[in-house]
């Protein structure tokens, strides 16, 4: 299962977190850190798979943002490798302007795909469906 | 008060800030004002608020004073405030808040909400956080919902249904009938969470599992009508539809193969068919056919299949994408116990590997290549590890310098090989590899006997070129020492001739003592060796004796000790010289650590000179830090009585003496020494030896006064190069009259008596009657076990403080055995 979801800058500062498994707020940070140095120390030689203590790392360079995601030994890392890249092409396709200052649609677009750390759709239409079913809420 | 800001704008100003302190500042005017909101009540601006204080706790700010409002905020009718509300409690609530337990109410109301979306919302909050109780009373209304609801909510119900399992495993039956039928869904998000269902429930209960094996045609049915089908818009990833669904059923598929024959029968055909039909160009296919590969090797397949199943990896060995090839050396080091021969077949292609740019690949084709050596292939493979080992990345090193050193020593062709190669590991990286290398190394040329020659005269080669690496340094001081003749005399079958004369040996020695490069045990290697030359060269004995003489006075102690003991040699007993300095002979090599191990019957007599430790009878040197098995004798002064020819069994009681040193581990009882008496209260400790080097102490204090003492407590303090752990201990309070006893038991760790080399402790020959005997000292040196204790305690009102040093130790269990006192 997937353990966590981070979204870091180059700089490494935090730009989304998401955990599906308890992690006490004191040890987030020092986690966060630590798994981003990590991940942004790699060459680009270097393959998207990490090992991190017991678990895995899989990460992901998209222009300036690093997705990192934690998950546990039994899981497909291909699999998640393809579902990270799912997910930021469905920011993609409803974000027309700079994702990070809408974190709660991105918030709520994250909960329509992971539930508690299983996949639960990827289809992009059907994710974005009750998103735009919102909006279209609010508007009227 | 400041107008409050959206979140956009939040974030912007946030981002701007330029320090830690500007950040803060900002925070804390936020925070401020999302307090104020919230106190006062209901307006349309609560939700924003919430939003932002979402943010403020990402960053890692305490956001603890939302909870309550996110309450508020669920129950509110209004569709955006509950999501915030929602997202809040997912996010700032865990059980063990009380908060929690008052959503609980909202959550069931809305589970029957009319909407889809709030239903949905419900359900998203309860699969995230929802505690024992909240699932409890909530799973019969997702059992219905898992039932009776459009698709959307369907499959969310069964991902709630999932962590409502986990929460509470005795709910797992109620779950079990539905997820059947929901394997005949359509919808693929429904057909996801079923399949995580299933897999979860075949998990906690093996009953269960056996129900779901007979779910394996329909599952096989899923997987086929998902790998023949045509192209279709809605799941298709890089041309393979919904590779996620195929993975699940895949993984689902291993379960319930696993140990079963039926099961994996029904699956055999499949796997072959997406193992075949897949294409594997993008990394979408490779999941898949990763996860066939793994599911084929977990069940009980057919062996084509599984020769198909490793052939595949070896295909991804040679694919360009790096991840993937990583991924399948993951794999192939999974099977190479099970399937070796077939992992044998790619050894070419992992052998590549090594030479990638990654280092994480590089650790996979190590750990693979030391896994696939066997006697057939071992000096191809060896090649490649040692050209591996000059080029490697310097975490690895340490890995492939014991990875070949292992491999060298099972399956080497030839003892001349096998010493050519540890040659070579030690000129390339003899920084890294590991101490007990050096004693390994000479133990085995001392077996190769008929490769003296040839040895010493390469090592002398490597030892002219460069002295800068100890471990080579050393060893071939030590040879050069022994087997100096052999190297004086030019000539060696297998390797060319060259001259070496006397002065050019002395010369190499010399330049290793008067380094700066030399580490202190090195030096004492060459001198000892120098020593030894003393013997075996006719001409320069004098130089010899000046070298020694000189180190008399060094500043090192060891090199001091041995020089004066080297000169007493001399002088003094001169006659003794040859018999003491012969050659030594064949060691054996597996009883650890002959100082502690060894029993008296063990030690054989391969001929006349008996190799034993003896001790001398000699030396004022200044007490040292380093702990002499000399003191620990008792440090004998008696004069040196010469003998005629060494007997072989040891009679005398010294010698009994040392051989309690040496062996004496047959269990005796743990004595109890009492180390401290004062004022009534007296201290005893109590020795256990765990291992080698951990001791565990029990420190028992008793009092025999007429009253209780009270507020004991007991501070230990021990040698730096010790580790000590400290258990609690089972009282403060002991009872007068000696009624009762507080215990405290204390762990140490003294990682520097690990078991020493035994050729140094056999150094010299032994001479009977044991009184007159020659002991050398030790190359590593030996920390003494001591520790300070302070004991402080109130007894009538008073308080006392005392401390007391501990330097010896109950004998039995701990080394140095025997103590001075």
């Amino acid at each position: 299962m997937i353990k966590f979801l981070l979204m870091v800058n180059k700089q490494g500062q935090t730009r989304l977190s998401k955990y599906y498994e308890q992690v006490e707020l004191g040890k987030r940070a020092a986690l966060e850190a630590d798994v981003v140095r990590g991940c942004l120390a790699r060459r680009k030689e270097e393959c998207s798979f990490v090992e991190y203590k017991d678990y895995k790392l899989v990460y992901r360079q998209y222009a300036a943002l690093f997705v990192v995601v934690g998950i546990t030994e039994n899981e497909n890392e291909l699999s998640i490798y393809e579902l990270v890249h799912n997910f930021v092409e469905v920011l993609d396709k409803y974000f027309s302007r700079v994702i990070m200052f809408n974190l709660d649609k991105v918030h709520i677009i994250l909960d329509e795909m992971i539930l508690n750390g299983h996949i639960v759709e990827t289809n992009k239409n059907r994710i974005l469906a009750p998103l735009l079913a919102l909006d279209k809420m609010a508007e009227s | 008060m400041t107008p409050s800001v959206r979140l956009q704008e939040m974030i912007r100003v946030i981002r701007s800030a330029r320090t830690q302190g500007e950040e803060r500042g900002i925070i804390q005017r936020e925070c401020a004002d999302i307090r104020a909101q919230f106190r006062q009540g209901d307006n349309g601006e609560r939700s924003h608020s919430l939003a932002k204080l979402l943010y403020v706790h990402m960053l890692g700010y305490p956001a603890h004073f939302g909870q309550m409002e996110c309450v508020r905020l669920i129950a509110s009718p209004r569709y955006s405030e509950k999501r915030i509300g929602y997202l809040g409690a997912m996010m700032l609530l865990d059980e063990k808040q009380d908060a929690s337990l008052l959503i609980t109410n909202s959550i069931k109301n809305d589970l029957s909400h009319s909407s889809q979306y709030v239903q949905s919302l419900a359900l998203c909050t309860l699969a995230c956080m929802g505690s024992a109780e909240m699932c409890r009373d909530l799973a019969p209304e997702i059992e219905r919902l898992l039932r009776a609801s459009n698709s959307y909510i369907k499959k969310k119900a069964t991902l709630c249904a999932v962590h409502i399992i986990k929460k509470v495993p005795e709910l797992a039956e109620l779950f079990t009938p539905s997820a059947r039928t929901l394997l005949s869904e359509k919808n693929h998000g429904v057909l996801h969470g079923a399949v995580v269902l299933i897999t979860e429930l075949c998990k906690r209960n093996p009953d269960t599992l056996d129900q779901f094996r007979k779910a394996v045609p329909e599952l096989v049915q899923i997987m086929k009508g998902l790998v023949t089908s045509s192209y279709s818009p809605e799941h298709n990833v890089a041309g393979i539809s919904d590779p996620f669904l195929q993975v699940r059923i895949l993984r689902l598929l291993r379960i319930l193969g696993h140990n079963n024959d039926t099961a994996s029968d029904a699956m055999n055909d499949l796997l072959a068919q997406v193992a075949t039909n897949t294409d594997s160009s993008k990394t979408a296919g490779s999941a898949v056919l990763y996860e066939t590969v793994l599911t084929i090797m977990d069940i009980n397949s057919e062996s084509g299949l599984r020769v198909l199943a490793v052939n595949i990896l070896g295909r991804f060995l040679l694919n360009n994408d790096r991840n993937i090839r990583y991924i399948s050396m993951t794999s192939l080091q999974k099977i190479v116990q099970t399937d070796h021969n077939a992992v044998q077949r790619h050894r070419g292609t992992i052998v590549d590997c090594l030479k990638d740019q990654d280092t994480s690949v590089k650790r996979r084709a190590l750990e693979l290549s030391l896994a696939l050596v066997s006697a057939v292939n071992i000096r191809s493979m060896m090649k490649e590890l040692l050209i591996f080992l000059s080029f490697c990345p310097p975490e690895l090193r340490s890995q492939t310098a014991s990875g070949i050193f292992n491999a060298a020593e099972r399956y080497s062709p030839s003892k001349r090989w096998h010493i050519d190669t540890i040659l070579h590991v030690l000129t390339t990286a003899g920084g890294d590899v590991r101490d007990e290398t050096v004693p390994n190394l000479i133990q085995l040329i001392t077996t190769a006997s008929e490769l003296h020659c040839y040895t010493v005269h390469k090592l002398y080669r490597a030892l002219v070129k460069d002295i800068a690496q100890q471990s080579l340094v050393q060893v071939a001081c030590w040879c050069i020492g022994e087997y100096g003749d052999l190297l004086l005399k030019g000539e060696c079958e297998e390797i060319e001739p060259m001259q070496v004369t006397e002065d050019d040996v002395l010369d190499a020695l010399e330049t290793v003592l008067q380094s700066h490069m030399s580490s202190p045990a090195t030096r004492g290697f060459a001198l000892t060796a120098t020593m030894k030359l003393s013997t075996r060269i006719t001409d320069n004995v004098d130089r010899i004796r000046s070298i020694v003489s000189i180190y008399g006075s060094c500043i090192d102690l060891e090199l001091q000790q041995r020089a004066v003991e080297y000169n007493a040699l001399f002088k003094k007993y001169d006659h003794m010289r040859a018999a003491v300095l012969e050659r030594m002979p064949v060691m054996d090599k597996n009883l650890p650590g002959h100082t502690n191990g060894d029993t008296p019957g063990e030690i054989k007599e391969p001929d006349t000179s008996k190799p034993k430790p003896v001790e001398a009878g000699l030396l004022s040197e200044p007490a040292s830090q380093v702990c002499d098995l000399l003191d620990l004798l008792g440090g004998t002064d008696t004069p040196l009585q010469p003998s005629p020819a060494p007997t072989s069994t040891p009679t005398t009681t010294s010698s009994a003496d040392l051989l309690d040193l040496l062996g004496g581990l047959e269990p005796t009882p743990v004595p109890t020494v009492s180390v401290y008496e004062k004022n009534g209260l007296s201290l005893k400790i109590q020795c256990d030896k765990q291992t080698e080097t951990e001791v565990t102490v029990s420190l028992i204090a008793s009092n025999s006064t007429q009253n209780d003492i009270t507020n004991f407590t007991l501070q230990a303090a021990v040698p730096k190069s010790v580790q000590l752990q400290m258990k609690a201990p089972s009282g403060n309070v002991i009872p007068a009259h000696g009624l009762g006893q507080v215990t405290q038991t204390v762990l140490l760790n003294n990682p520097n008596k690990a078991s020493l080399p035994c050729f140094r402790f056999v150094q010299l020959s032994f001479l009977l009657n044991l009184s007159a005997l020659f002991m050398h000292k030790l190359d590593y040196t030996f920390i003494p076990l001591k520790m300070r204790i302070r004991v402080s305690y109130s007894n009538q009102g008073a308080m006392h403080q005392d401390t007391v040093l501990i330097d010896s130790f109950p004998s039995t269990a701990c080394q140095p055995s025997i103590s001075p006192l």
